[in-house]
């Protein structure tokens, strides 16, 4: 039961952990060449999520089916390197995970590991350095320069992406996420630790992923600047249950979302500091 | 308050009193009391004056040297300097990366024309053979360590496997050198798929002791297969290596030219001798080209961003298992041909020659050199074989130096001899854009 428009459409799924249940039966559809924001607070699931469609984790239960033209593929039933490869699922992660010792380009080069690698014909063809690996070679290096234009990060390509100052580390693992080409760009809190300022450039290169790449984004994120500001669609997590699901407004005054954010007792007053969070106006009218 | 040279007393004091203790609990059963033979059995003799020696000795070296370090640098030190000998091994080190190009060229020149230098006489041939063995091991190594952050403690198993296969295919079969050689490789590489299939899922240090173990299992399955590799008597009489089919003898056999019969020379010892420095030369630089090839192909890319974080190489669609054991099928192949080689020079081969004291001092290489280091790999592989092969008449000590060494290189260097990483490709040029804070 496929909805035609929908990329990706995850059905029932439910990830346990002994006896925890870090996801419980959550349904939901993520549409082609949309942002769709995953929100909740901590613990609830959100980054397990991620870990199940990227094929990190395996779902206790669950159906996760990705549309490529008129194929569907089973998320669940491949193997982690194969979703990035074949079915075009990229992520980036909570805590980042660059190559730190490895340069700027040489991360941008390592994205594109598996068309060059056929280029380059397991090797020989590299080894030899025959001519259509020196021109696939070339395409990877012109493609990784763009990203780096792109990210603001060109003068720097040979420094060790570990030197890079935080905000660009960020931004660098999302170009290289981008650099295996994805339909479906998984990114886990991506503003975090940034200032305004570059959370501002992020929600830029956010919609130019939207927009341009015409690449479908899921998104995880606290900052709700972030999140309100580009999202086309909000889905909320809490305990692992799926609370609700909508487009922005709808969700910024659900009172289940709201009461999730504040905890059980009723609350007419939300404090300023959580208003801000959750981005509702602080005196509900 | 005390003044600053009473402060730094009483530093040097403290530790001068524990590096005196610690050498009194080392000292006290290892020197203070031996046992001596005497008719009818053995005795113990106490030497407590080595000791209380010993033990001054300690407390005095500590003392002077907390000393020096406390009065002579003391702003450095407080402000996390490092000591005076970093610095100087910092400065080679840049010194040697920056002319590294210079130095390899320098280096391969000197390495073709030392057999005919005129101080070269046979036993410095022998020698420089050994180092050079070593230094193609080490290259090897460095493919499975320095690039994809394996670690391997039993790579002698994969010297092991191209050694006896070289020995045995010339033996039952008759192949000559040139054919078994590639034959030697391809089994080495096939026994570094066969372990690594199962372990490769493993992680640093269970990698590290699985692979110990298989090892010992090559070496031992060598050892108690009598009927095919002779057990401990080993294979004898291996085919001696041969110019291309003419062989360095004083009388060629029936129906052959000898090679100085050939080439219209004087027979001569030597020319064998001559002829394995430059096979080995040769096949060490063809393992050193093909590492550095690898290095800038994307395999080679994946190798470096696996040792970096699997986890990250997995989501971007690299399938860690093969990476992993492309790289450890490579680097036994390596390990393979070397141990042909090692084969036809020496024309017998043991299981006594593959201990694990052979892969300790391979890895000790690679890691004093440098991971990933190419040119950190010859020194340390000239250093470790020729630091004992001079130091013959202080045998005892040879142990000795080599923890030094290692200690000495631990502390200074951490990351070995020369720990700089080039880029396998560069957007700029050197000196372009921002370029004075890459790297480093
Ligand atoms: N591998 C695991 N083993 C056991 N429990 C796990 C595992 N991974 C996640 N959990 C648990 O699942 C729950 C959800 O964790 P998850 O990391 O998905 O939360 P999150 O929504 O990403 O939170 P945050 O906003 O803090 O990142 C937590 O209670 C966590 O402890
Ligand atoms: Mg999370």
């Amino acid at each position: 039961m496929t909805t035609p428009d929908h990329l990706l459409d995850v059905e029932h799924l439910t990830m346990r952990f002994g006896g925890l249940t870090a996801i419980d039966d959550v349904s939901f559809g993520a549409a082609d060449r949309q942002i769709s924001a995953i929100i909740g607070p901590n613990g609830a699931g959100k980054t397990t999520l991620f870990n199940c469609l990227t094929g990190f984790y395996k779902p206790t239960v669950g159906r996760l089916g990705l549309r490529r033209g008129s194929k569907t593929l089973l998320l669940e039933r491949m193997e982690g390197f194969r979703i990035a490869q074949q079915a075009g699922v990229a992520r980036t992660f909570q805590n980042i995970r660059l190559f730190p010792g490895m340069t700027v380009l040489e991360n941008l080069l390592v994205a594109q590991h598996t068309a060059l690698m056929r280029a380059s014909m397991f090797s020989l063809a590299g080894l030899f350095r025959l001519p259509v690996f020196r021109a696939a070679e070339r395409a990877a290096v012109d493609f990784a320069r763009f990203w780096l234009d792109r990210i603001g990060l060109l003068d720097r390509a040979d420094w060790d992406a570990g030197n890079l100052p935080y905000g660009d580390q960020r931004r660098l693992e999302i170009a290289r996420a981008m650099c295996t080409r994805p339909v479906l760009l998984c990114l886990d809190e991506p503003a975090a630790g940034l200032n305004p300022r570059e959370s501002a450039d992020l929600n830029e290169l956010l919609l130019y992923i939207r927009n341009e790449q015409k690449t479908a984004v899921l998104l995880i994120e606290h900052d709700m600047s972030v999140v309100m500001g580009i999202s086309d669609r909000i889905i909320v997590l809490d305990y692992g249950r799926k609370i609700a699901d909508g487009t922005p407004s709808a969700v910024r005054n659900d009172p289940v979302v709201i009461r999730a954010y504040l905890g059980e007792e009723e609350t007419d007053e939300i404090p300023p500091e959580i208003a801000a969070e959750i981005g509702v106006a602080a005196k509900r009218p | 308050m005390p003044t600053p040279v009473g402060a730094a007393l009483r530093t040097a004091l403290k530790e001068a009193a524990i590096a005196a203790g610690v050498a009194l609990i080392v000292a006290l059963p290892l020197v203070g009391f031996r046992l001596i033979d005497i008719t009818g059995g053995v005795s113990i003799q106490t030497r407590f004056d080595w000791v209380v020696y010993g033990v001054a000795v300690v407390f005095i070296g500590r003392l002077g040297l907390a000393l020096w370090r406390e009065l002579r640098i003391p702003h450095a030190r407080k402000a996390g300097e490092a000591s005076s000998l970093a610095i100087f091994a910092e400065q080679i080190a840049a010194f040697t990366r920056q002319y590294s190009l210079y130095f390899g060229i320098v280096g391969a020149a000197f390495a073709f024309a030392l057999p005919f230098m005129p101080f070269t006489d046979q036993y410095i041939l022998d020698v420089a053979i050994t180092v050079l063995i070593y230094v193609m091991l080490g290259w090897g190594l460095n493919i499975v360590v320095g690039l994809a952050g394996l670690l391997d403690l039993g790579y002698v198993a994969f010297y092991a496997v191209g050694a006896y296969s070289y020995a045995l295919l010339a033996q039952n079969f008759n192949l000559t050198f040139w054919e078994s050689l590639p034959l030697a490789g391809a089994f080495a590489a096939l026994f570094g798929l066969l372990l690594g299939f199962p372990v490769l899922r493993l992680r640093g240090d269970y990698l590290a002791i699985v692979t110990l173990g298989f090892g010992e299992m090559i070496r031992i399955i060598l050892l108690n297969w009598q009927s095919l590799t002779g057990g401990p008597n080993g294979v004898s009489s291996i085919e001696r290596p041969s110019f291309f089919g003419y062989p360095f003898t004083a009388v060629a056999p029936e129906g052959k030219t000898a090679f100085h019969e050939l080439m219209g020379l004087e027979f001569s010892n030597s020319h064998r001798v001559i002829f394995l420095y430059f096979l080995i030369l040769i096949l060490a630089l063809i393992t050193n080209a093909f590492s550095v090839r690898m290095r800038r192909l994307p395999l080679g890319r994946a190798w470096e961003a696996l040792r970096e974080d699997e986890i990250a190489c997995r989501s971007l669609g690299i399938n860690p298992t093969n990476t992993k054991l492309s790289a450890f099928a490579l680097g036994a192949m390596f390990g393979g041909f070397a141990g042909s080689f090692f084969a036809t020079r020496q024309g017998f081969i043991s299981p006594e020659s593959f201990t694990f004291i052979e892969s300790a001092v391979i890895l000790a290489i690679v890691v004093l050199g440098g991971m990933g280091s190419q040119f950190g790999v010859v020194i340390a592989a000239a250093f470790l074989i020729l630091v004992p092969e001079f130091g013959r008449d202080l045998a005892q000590f040879r142990m000795l130096m080599f923890g030094f060494a290692m200690v000495a290189i631990m502390v200074w260097r951490p990351r070995g001899l020369i720990a700089h990483r080039e880029p396998s490709m560069r957007l700029h040029p050197v000196g372009g854009p921002e370029a004075a804070k890459a790297g480093s």
